[in-house]
């Protein structure tokens, strides 16, 4: 006999979630901030940001669990947190490990009368070292568990930035880091192109209701996003990218400009998967309907100082694997499958 | 800096022995039958043998409805430890384990756990650490930990694997300690091996064993605590010195709760750090830890029928080590030899890792044998009767002036 979602969710004795409306503008957000003074990031550092507002989207009633990284070793420095929600260090790749134990304990204390009855958020982020690298078994595992409800965030910066700027598994192509510096004979020391973490995510984990990409450029989606991933129950991801100062080489009153273009130059798509379906969010959208034309990748890439080793080739190069991303892909900026053309068939026998 | 110390908690009166049964079970069960005897909140599990029987039994016991936890099947060992480690600064009692590399797998979750103050009861059910892979029992995996602030104690049967298992949530629990805490069990051994068991009532355990409470350190909306901020030199100091005075208290705890587990449950297991076998008028005594001791017990009543006295000093609990203890029983013999089931290369003498802590613990007492380090039964080789023997006389030996090698390795190929 087939096992109904609802036989499931009392088998897996499935908790209940805050019920979290999406914010209607800027102006009608809450001025309460759970993510204070205190910390020591850099000036125009995108993933304060998405620390703030992820928190601000949350609420009072949260758990927060943060990776190793940045937005532990600037943010929480001993005698002055920057966090009023708890907030707990985890390892490096255990992002997807703490978010389901937090939420495993509220869940089993609750059912069993030693906690009182409540949904409490749980929320785990993590970098890009941490998600996209160390992590990714982890997250990946949690995501595989439909009767824990949690967010995992991952914050991209695109590099190991806490460390001293070292490649990632998320960070682009050709970009200079200390550890893919270009010299003399080698001008482009990293050739691997940049790990595409939600798309894989979403397909990869059929019973996961939730996994977005957002940009704190745009941040009433970015925070609504946040608000229906803890909402609509279960495990549920989401992957920022946050331009970054000092990785990324650029004068820090720029990095809200920055998140814009990589929107507008195509290669950061926003988009959400929910139960399923796929909805291009913004001015993702507006480019996918045509209305909005793509801007050419270079108008970002040379913005940045990492980008600055770059010759005319590279960025063609670059330009071309962007179009493939619009043009070949079968969900443009989403799935990298080909799509089967019309030239591609081998002639009938 | 000084941490608060809650008074020890007063308890209810012992039941009467009703519901009281005995089993024919392995360490493994047992442990799985104290987990549930303990009202364990999140479990998590991983393959590999042998500690993994005891995941078995508790996923049957989760199945038929008679524990009620969240069982998770992690993706390894590092998130199998990350996800208990969480569970429990949330207010869970948990429980984990792991064998050889799978344990060194979660060697970073390990390190942190004694740190962030979890009382992590965990089983390690010793193997030999690859390569080459080998199923079979060595200490190594387990006493890869000694130095991080982890509560280490080797059992040698299936009572005593159930009964440490209820008192090690008590020693690790209480808020003068909150230490991790993992028992060793010896693979195939005592993982696999059967013996009859007593197994109390829940009404009993419940009167001994109170609700795991997390008090201040609790991760929850209502208590917004930071946990594990970016230290570094400033404080760093500090914190690891109270972690090291929680495992100072650490032996207090233990001879409480040792008394008390005698109290409610009937079992004595006299000093709880030790087992002295045959001592009383020994000339000579062999120390070791977990199931050995079944061969050398054998082995020491045959030679005794012989007119050799020789005695066996069983470590149970390796961390805290009861060192002041341990050399005073010690200078009482001509000389002494520390069976390693374990190695430790480049050490001192090249000995094992018991054999080091032995004489450390001797160095400054006023009665210093000679001590003999002896590497036997690696990789679930079997300790026989004639290792034993051969051990005996080299001890004699040593006891009479005759020089030797501080350490032999014994049952190896020539």
């Amino acid at each position: 006999m087939a096992t109904t979602d609802r036989e499931l969710a009392e088998l897996t004795h499935l908790r209940g979630t805050q019920k979290l409306d999406a914010f209607k503008g800027v102006k009608k957000l809450p001025l309460e901030e759970f993510f204070t003074s205190g910390h020591r990031t850099c000036q125009g550092c995108e993933s304060a940001l998405v620390m703030k507002l992820m928190v601000k989207a949350a609420g009072p009633r949260t758990v927060v669990l943060g990776s190793t990284g940045c937005m532990y070793v600037a943010n929480t420095t001993y005698y002055s947190t920057s966090w009023v929600v708890p907030w707990m260090h985890t390892q490096l790749g255990s992002s997807g490990s703490a978010a389901l134990g937090a939420s495993a304990a509220l869940k089993v204390l609750m059912r069993k009368g030693k906690m009182k009855e409540e949904p409490i958020n749980v929320i785990a982020f993590c970098g890009d070292g941490g998600g996209a690298d160390m992590g990714l078994a982890a997250i990946s595992a949690t995501l595989t568990h439909p009767d824990y409800n949690c967010l995992i965030l991952m914050y991209d910066n695109e590099s190991y930035a806490n460390t001293d700027i070292q490649l990632s598994g998320s960070t682009p192509y050709g970009a200079h880091t200390t550890f893919s510096p270009p010299g003399k004979v080698k001008r482009i020391m990293h050739h691997r192109w940049k790990k595409n973490m939600a798309g894989m995510l979403a397909a990869g984990h059929p019973t996961c209701k939730f996994v977005a990409t957002v940009c704190m450029s745009y941040p009433v989606y970015s925070m609504n996003a946040v608000r229906k991933a803890l909402t609509i129950g279960g495990p549920t991801f989401i992957h920022s990218l946050d331009p970054c100062p000092k990785g990324w080489d650029y004068d820090p009153m720029q990095s809200h400009e920055l998140g814009e273009l990589a929107v507008l130059s195509g290669i950061w798509p926003l988009y959400e998967v929910e139960n399923g379906v796929l909805k291009l969010v913004g001015k993702t959208r507006d480019i996918a309907d045509g209305r909005v034309k793509r801007l050419p990748v270079k108008d970002y890439l040379l913005r940045q100082g990492r980008f600055a080793h770059f010759t005319n080739d590279d960025l063609d190069y670059f330009q071309s694997k962007i179009d493939e991303m619009w043009d070949k892909w079968v969900i443009p900026g989403v799935i990298p499958f080909r799509k089967q053309i019309d030239e591609d068939r081998p002639p009938s026998a | 800096m000084a941490e608060a110390i809650v008074p020890h908690q007063e308890f209810k009166k012992p039941q009467a022995a009703k519901g009281d049964t005995t089993s024919l079970i392995t360490g493994s069960e047992a442990i799985a039958v104290a987990c549930k005897l303990a009202d364990v909140d999140v479990i998590t599990a991983y393959a590999i043998r042998p500690y993994d029987t005891v995941m078995q039994y508790i996923a049957k016991l989760v199945a038929n409805g008679e524990l009620d936890c969240e069982y998770i099947v992690a993706e390894g060992e590092h998130s199998q430890f990350e996800i208990v480690k969480h569970a429990s600064a949330c207010g869970a009692r948990v429980f984990c384990g792991s064998s050889g590399v799978g344990w060194m797998y979660a060697m970073e979750a390990l390190t942190v756990t004694p740190a962030l103050r979890i009382p992590m009861v965990a089983m390690v059910g010793n193997r030999a650490l690859d390569d080459p892979g080998a199923f079979g029992v060595e200490h190594n995996d387990a006493l890869a930990v000694r130095d991080l602030g982890w509560q280490l104690v080797w059992v040698d049967s299936a009572q005593e694997a159930l009964d440490v298992a209820l008192m090690a949530y008590r020693v690790a629990e209480d808020r003068r300690v909150f230490l991790p805490l993992a028992i060793s069990c010896d693979g195939a051994f005592l993982t696999h091996s059967q013996g009859l068991v007593k197994i109390p009532s829940r009404e009993k355990v419940d009167s001994f064993l109170p609700r795991y409470n997390r008090g201040d350190l609790l991760l929850h909306p209502d208590n917004p605590i930071s946990v594990a901020p970016q230290a570094n030199e400033d404080w760093l100091m500090e914190i690891r010195r109270q972690t090291a005075a929680a495992m100072e208290r650490s032996p207090t705890v233990i001879r409480e709760v040792y008394k008390d587990f005698a109290r409610i449950f009937g079992r004595d297991y006299g000093n709880p750090f030790f087992e002295e076998y045959m001592t009383d008028d020994a000339d000579v005594v062999l120390v070791g830890m977990g199931t050995l001791s079944t061969p050398v017990k054998v082995t020491i009543r045959q030679m005794r029928e012989e007119g050799k006295k020789v005695g066996f000093v069983r470590v149970r609990w390796f961390r805290p080590f009861a060192a002041e203890e341990l050399a005073k029983s010690l200078g009482r013999f001509k000389a002494v030899g520390v069976i390693d089931r374990d190695f430790s290369l480049g050490s001192p003498f090249h000995s094992g890792v018991l054999a080091t802590e032995v004489r450390t613990a001797l160095y400054p007492a006023a009665n210093r044998p000679p001590v003999l380090g002896f590497i036997c039964g690696l990789g679930g080789r079997e300790v026989t009767v004639p290792d034993v023997r051969k051990m005996s006389e080299k001890i004699y030996e040593a006891a009479a002036g005759k020089s030797q090698p501080l350490t032999q390795w014994i049952g190896l190929r020539e």
